[in-house]
Parts: C-alpha cells; structure tokens; sequence
C-alpha cells in the first residue's frame, strides 16, 4: 500500500487504465529486448579482440592474469549543490526556486522533526502494547527532497522513514494522529503497527518493480518509486528486485537512503564495496549517489530553466525520474546521510555509538539547519520566523492529537473485516454469534467507545 | 492397528510382504469414467489437466486485459510443462513474460503489479522444483528450495495480509500456481506437499484440482477471485485424461471456490481426499465393492481454504466412518485437520475413531522403491478401510 493520496488515485488509474497522457510509442515501453533475443544469434568472429560470449559482451580479451580489486576502482562521487553551511559550492549554478516551495518543504521538516510528534508516536506505541516505532531524525531531507522531484500521482512503495513524502503530499497532521490512536478515522482500523502510516512495513522492493510494470503496460506517465535502507539491501529481495527491474526494464525508482546504520550494524560490517551505488552498476542500472543532507538549491543553466529544483536530493531525483520514465528503465539513487535518532523506540544506539558522535553529526551537519543557512542566506527566512513556525507547529500538532484522542474507535465489525474482500462464512458465524451474545447479554457489554456502538456490528 | 502414517506400518504391513491375492485394479481414470456415465450425454469429451489447465488460462487472458502471466520459461519456452502453450504467440510479449531465475522477484513483481490493479498469474516451474526437467537445459537453475522459501515470503507476507493490513483499502488479486507435492524420482527437496502450508494462512484461499474439469473451473474462478489465490496442481496429473463435461467446455465455465465435490456416492465409509489421492481412493473404493460389498462415499476436497466441513459432516452423518486421505507429511496436515473438525463437528456420528492416511514421516527418498513407501496407495487405502470397518 502506498500513501493514500497517491494510492487511491493510481489503484483508480490502474483500474480503469485512465491515461494521462496520450499514449507513447508502444515501441520505448517494451524494448526489443525479447524480440532481440530471437533475431540475432551471437557469434564470435575469428579475429575478435573483445568477448562475445552471450552473458558478457564487449569484454576485451587480455593476456594479463589480473584479478579485479574493489579496492583499486575509484568510490562513486557524492553529488552535493550546497556545503554544510549553507553555501552554493558552484556559484556559476544561480538558485532558482520559489520561496513558497521552499518555504513548504522546510515547514514539512521542522513538523516531521517536531519532539512532541516523535514523543507521541513512542507514547502510542507504549500504549498499544506494540513498542517499537522507527524515527526519522536526521533524514528529513531525503523524504521531502525526493517527494518534492516526484509526480503527485507516482506511485510510492515506502518503508517507516517517509513520514516526510507523505506529509509533502499532504498527509495531514489529523491524519498521522488517527492512526497513532487507531481511532475510527484511521485507514488500517488498527490493523497495522503505529507510524506504519499506510504502508506495512515489508519485503517491498520487488512489488515497485511490479506496480512498474504495471505503469509500463499502462503505457502511463507514471513511475514506481522505492525508498528502502542500505540495511535492506542485504536481504535477497533487494537483489532479485534489481535484476528483474534491469530485464524487465521496469520505470521504477530506487532511492536508498543510506544512513550508516542498520539497527546497531554499521555500514562497514553491513557490506564490502563501495556501498549501494557501487550494486546498482553491477546489475546494469543507471546509478547515482547523492549527498543526502544538501537541502536546497535550483538553478537555471544556459539560460533556461531545466529543473525547479531545490535540492541536490530533489534535483537528481527529478533527473532520475526522466530517465526512468523517458528510457522506461530502473534508475538508483543512493542519498548518503547519518540517522541521528535511534532505530526504534525500542532501541537505545548508544550501547553501540558515541553519543559525541551523534552530537557532532547533529551540530556540523544537519539538513534542517542545512536548508535554514541557505534560506537566511537568501533573507527568506529569519531567527523570529523560526521560532514562530516551530511554535505554530507545536500547537497543530497538540491540537490534532487532542482531536484524535477524542474520536472514537473502529466499529466493532472491523474486528471480522479485511481478511477476505468479502468474508468468508466462517467469520460471517462468528460475527453472527458475537451479536447474538451481546444481544443475550446487553448489561455486560460497554459499546460506547466503539464507532456506532452496537449498530457498529 | 499401526496408525496409516507411520512408515512402520506401511513396511510391516503393507509394501514389504507378498501380496495375500491379487486384486485387479481399476484405475482412477476408469472409475471416473463409470461414475461420470450419468452425465455421458454426448458433448463430453476428453481432456487432459494440463489442456484444461492452459484452456482457462486462455479464456481468462482473452476475457480481461488485466490478466497477464508471468514465470520461468512460460513464454518463449510454452511452460517447462507446457501448461502456457501458445500463449505468448497468441497474446503476446506484454501479457506472457518469461522472467529470470528468481522466484522472490517475479513473485513479488506479481504482487507490486496486482496492488497496482493489474491481475497476475505468476506460475512457479513447480512448487518444489522439478529437476529432473530442468536438467535438460544447459544453465540449469539452480534449483534449491530456498528460492521457494523466498517466494513465500512473498506469497504470506505480502499477497495474503495487505489487504487486511491496509483496513480493506489496497486489495490484492492474484493467482499463484503450479505443480505441488511429490512428482516422480526427484528426491527430498523437489518433493514436498504445500497444502498445509498455505492452507493455515489467513488472507489466502487454496485450492487442490485434480480433474480437468477441477483444473479449468477453479483456476478460472481463482483468476477472477479478488482475493489472493494459491493453485496447487500435480505434475503427475498433467498429461492424464479425464472426461470434460459439454458445459465444463464453455468459456463461462467456474466452479465456486470453498465446495468439496462427491464424486462416488456411498453409504458405508467417507474417503475425503485431494488432488491425485482422489482418483486413488476412487479406485480403492471400486476394490472395497467387489471385494465386500462395500460402498465408499468419496470426496474431492477440491478447495483447501476454504474448506467445506459441512460436505464432508453430512457425509459422515450418513456413513459414520471417516477417513482422511492425502500425500503431505502427516503431522498438522491437511488430514490433521479434517480429523479435528471431525471432532469438533461430527464427534456423534462417529462409530469409531476416524483415521487418516498421509505422507510418511520422512524426507521424501529418490530410490523408487523407497519413495512408493513415503507415500499412500491404493492398496494401503483398501487395508486401512478394512482395519476401520473391521471387515
């Protein structure tokens, strides 16, 4: 399931197999890869000097015995447009955004770093009995920027730490709050663990690629885009995930938020190799590694504008997406940061970090403070306004909890609902049954918490 | 009495002493074929499972544009058992996809496609692997099991509990099949029965064809079920030939998922089987005749989830004596179940304790002689019926 903006609107689209846009060429979406396969039967001429073995072409023979070193390749660079301090490190690439959508995405990041909201979703997750709820301070700029280069109504296979793609999409402050409650206004019914906002959290890679093909087949204007962790990239799934999207070349991205950790595994026990970049050109998919704290820029080149880009993340994400939809073809983007928080609620890191560590991260480098330097740098934004807009955020979102408090719970026939599109007999009889004995006995029963109380099942 | 799965019992008993007489044996196919005689009423005609099954996967691609198939070698290849045969000529590369060796991606490909609207058919080259297929090709794949294990990630994790997960917003239809259970000489790892596997999964629905006509109608009604679907086939029932009905040949033809099916009507014991063991306790239900008279009531479950307690309890209201047949490990299988809600709903109706008989407890051996031991036969049928009806 994806955010339910954009889910509901590409579920409807994929129904009714609604086009955006005319059609393209049948020929860009399904590449002559098959029809290839058939026609042109390899062959190795006499004199070649390069190998044409079916499962690698173009290889060069050599008389040298050499194996290859990782060590030896040089790491994939980091693409970056403003330092940590808020500077334009290529002052020939002028900014060109507007304050009002930078403005948005640096309001959505003060609100999903707001301690209040991190503190009630722990609180809701104590409440629940559930007790683990996975935070995401300190890549705040990866969600908005790479929400803000993506198309409404792409769809998005997220994991726990895209609250922000969601609440750029508009995701409300009610509606993160209902579900932490699980109240009768929550879409999952309390059927889901809290901050798991709409999405479950599972093995996901693979199902973008298939909600990609889907868009492919659809010829659609849409892409798939896929946020996992440089953890989850040790899991199989990733890896099939790849292969089938490079094969099958399948509009669908890939953005690995690669955050140094995974739980209590650094990066350096997690992988060898130069990181999840480096994984990316191994299956033959266009591959770039991006800075992901550098939280804001756009520029105009030659004269005119090629992207509105605000951010290094935004912008390489927006690239990524042409190439995606343009070539039909996966695209991977590895946005480098450093969680600051914990794993989990559940989960105390500094029994594996220097908390010295994570101050220092905190203070020298931070996309929120990263944006806010750039944003004074250019007199849109102030001290006062700072203070003013992490106030008025406070108060939306205690307001909002204090509404979802008051709501009541699902009704009760949510209790048999949603295994099957239409239940199945046996559960038809328990519901049966369940009336029947709160009818028998009306005094035991208190449906006054429950969404339409006994009329509710 | 040995209980029936114990391998003890099978080789004390059973395979490893001379037969006391020989019986002459009706095949399940020959049996079918008397009981079917009351609907021979000209337009039946004779299919195989494998041209039903790859009937209703026509049907279904030429009725929904939504329907697409994908797996190992389904396309260019017609299916490692050409099940896909002509598919990919006829509807083309768009709807009928070969995929690489990886059971993890293409299924979860299926599941991404099916939340994205589209309804998929991701067919496994078997559920546990068929080498001795797969070993005609040059590149192999490197068939274990694990990559099995990977697709049920896939199939439980995702296909069977998104929608629930979701509170009923994001629906997930699709339709997993391929051949189940053991086959023949392929050893442990390519010969495993996943009835009970999938059938404990809330979310999903399971069902077991055995005829062409139960190969057709459910694997149609499982592409148009909006639920995820789990077809279990059975690779030694592909090329056997069973009469299909004038109606069952129809382009409209579905059978309900979730109803058993009598297909030998009795009085005296109830033999509810699935897959291939129901064309083998038709025909030790034909021995159990000529030999005592006996008439045997014999049930194709045809549907592992749901199941339909209320066909096999009406049965046993009638014939007060039940036995369980299937090849999967006995230990909570699917005749383990069926032996509980025995109790739990036919207890009074029971002369004696109801029995099952299964799968042996062991890695299922390559050796022929000792893989015809893992599993039920006829014969073991007709024994473990005398035993309960002390005949």
């Amino acid at each position: 399931m994806v955010l339910l903006t954009s889910l509901r609107a590409s579920f409807c689209v994929g129904v009714a197999r609604a086009r955006l846009l005319p059609p393209p060429s049948t020929a860009r979406y399904f590449a002559s890869s098959v029809i290839a396969r058939q026609n042109a039967p390899m062959k190795q001429p006499p004199h070649s000097d390069s190998v044409l073995f079916p499962g690698a072409v173009n290889s060069k023979f050599t008389h040298e015995l050499k194996f290859q070193r990782p060590q030896d390749l040089p790491a994939i660079p980091t693409y970056r447009l403003i330092d940590t301090h808020g500077e334009v490190v290529d002052k020939s690439r002028e900014p060109d955004i507007s304050q009002e959508l930078a403005l948005k995405m640096y309001k959505d990041m003060i609100t999903r770093a707001d301690k209040f909201l991190y503190g009630m979703e722990i609180w809701s997750l104590h409440l629940s009995g559930a007790g683990n709820a996975n935070v995401s301070a300190g890549e705040e700029g990866i969600a908005v920027g790479s929400a803000a280069a993506l198309a409404p109504d792409d769809v998005i296979f997220s994991q726990y730490r895209e609250q922000g793609v969601m609440m750029y999409r508009g995701f409300t402050l009610d509606e993160f709050m209902n579900q932490l409650f699980a109240n009768k206004f929550d879409y999952g019914k309390g059927k889901n663990m809290p901050i798991h906002y709409m999405s479950e959290r599972l093995h996901m890679i693979p199902h973008s690629v298939g909600a990609a093909y889907a868009l492919k087949l659809d010829q659609s204007s849409r892409i798939a885009v896929c946020f996992f962790g440089e953890g989850a990239a040790s899991e199989g799934d990733f890896h099939a995930a790849l292969n089938i999207a490079a094969t099958r070349s399948c509009p669908v991205l890939f953005i690995c938020r690669n955050n140094g950790f995974a739980i209590s595994t650094p990066t350096l026990e997690q992988y060898k190799g130069d990181g999840i970049g480096s994984r990316g050109v191994g299956y033959g998919i266009d591959t770039i590694r991006v800075d992901g704290n550098d939280v804001g820029v756009t520029f105009g080149e030659s004269g005119f504008i090629l992207y509105i880009g605000i951010m290094a993340v935004r912008e390489v994400t927006m690239r990524a997406r042409d190439i995606a939809l343009k070539e039909q073809k996966p695209v991977l983007i590895e946005a480098m940061s450093y969680r600051v928080s914990h794993h989990s609620t559940s989960d105390d890191s500094f029994a594996y970090r220097a908390k010295v560590e994570v101050e220092d991260w905190k203070r020298r480098d931070n996309p929120i403070t990263r944006m806010r330097k750039w944003l004074e740098s250019k007199s849109w934004w102030s001290g006062e306004q700072d203070q003013e807009l992490r106030i008025q955020v406070r108060k939306d979102i205690l307001k909002a909890f204090a509404r979802a408090e008051k709501e009541k719970k699902p009704a009760l026939e949510n209790l048999f609902l949603d295994v099957y599109k239409v239940p199945s007999r046996d559960l038809e009889e328990q519901m049966a049954e369940l009336r029947r004995i709160i009818d028998e006995y009306p005094d035991e029963y208190d449906l006054e918490a429950f969404d339409r109380g006994r009329e509710g099942l | 009495m040995f209980a029936a799965r114990n391998l003890l019992s099978r080789a004390a008993g059973g395979s490893l002493r001379k037969p006391v007489v020989n019986v002459p044996r009706v095949t399940a196919f020959q049996s079918l074929k008397i009981q079917q005689k009351n609907y021979s009423n000209g337009g039946a005609k004779d299919y195989t499972v494998r041209e039903a099954l790859n009937e209703a996967l026509a049907e279904e691609l030429e009725r929904d544009e939504k329907v697409l198939i994908m797996g190992e070698e389904v396309a260019q290849y017609n299916g490692a058992y050409k099940v896909t045969k002509g598919l990919l000529d006829r509807f083309g590369e768009k709807r009928v996809i070969d995929s690489p060796i990886t059971e993890h991606g293409f299924a979860g490909l299926g599941v991404g496609a099916a939340l994205a609207g589209l309804n998929p058919v991701v067919e496994f080259m078997t559920w546990n692997f068929a080498v001795c297929l797969s070993s005609n090709f040059a590149d192999a794949p490197t068939d274990t099991d694990q990559d099995q294990m990977q697709a049920i990630d896939q199939i439980i994790n995702s296909g069977a509990k998104t929608h629930y997960m979701s509170g009923g917003i994001q629906p997930c239809s699709i339709t997993f099949r391929g051949p189940n259970g053991f086959a023949a000489g392929v050893a442990a790892q390519h010969s495993q029965d996943y009835s009970a596997w999938y059938g404990s999964i809330p979310g999903l629905k399971v069902v077991t064809p055995w005829s062409a006509e139960d190969a057709k109608g459910l694997l149609k009604a499982a592409i148009r079920d909006p639920n995820p679907i789990v077809v279990l086939e059975n690779e030694l029932l592909y090329g056997q030939a069973f009469p299909m009905s004038e109606e069952a040949q129809k382009s409209d033809f579905v059978l309900p998922i979730g109803k058993a099916k009598i297909e030998r009507v009795g009085k005296d014991v109830t033999l509810v089987a699935l897959s291939r063991c129901v064309g083998q306790a038709l025909t030790a239900a034909e021995t159990l005749k000529k030999r005592h008279g006996v008439e045997a009531e014999v049930i194709n479950l045809r549907s592992i989830k749901p199941l339909d307690v209320e066909t096999i309890a009406k049965s046993v209201k009638k014939t007060n004596h039940l036995i369980a047949i299937e090849s999967g490990f006995p230990s909570f299988g699917v005749a383990s179940e069926i032996l509980a809600l025995s109790m739990e709903y036919m207890f009074d109706f029971l002369d004696a304790p109801a029995q099952r008989i299964t799968g042996a407890e062991v890695p299922t051996p390559y050796a022929i002689g000792l893989e015809q031991l893992s599993f039920p036969d006829e014969d073991l049928m007709v024994k473990k019926t005398e035993q309960l009806l002390r005949l």
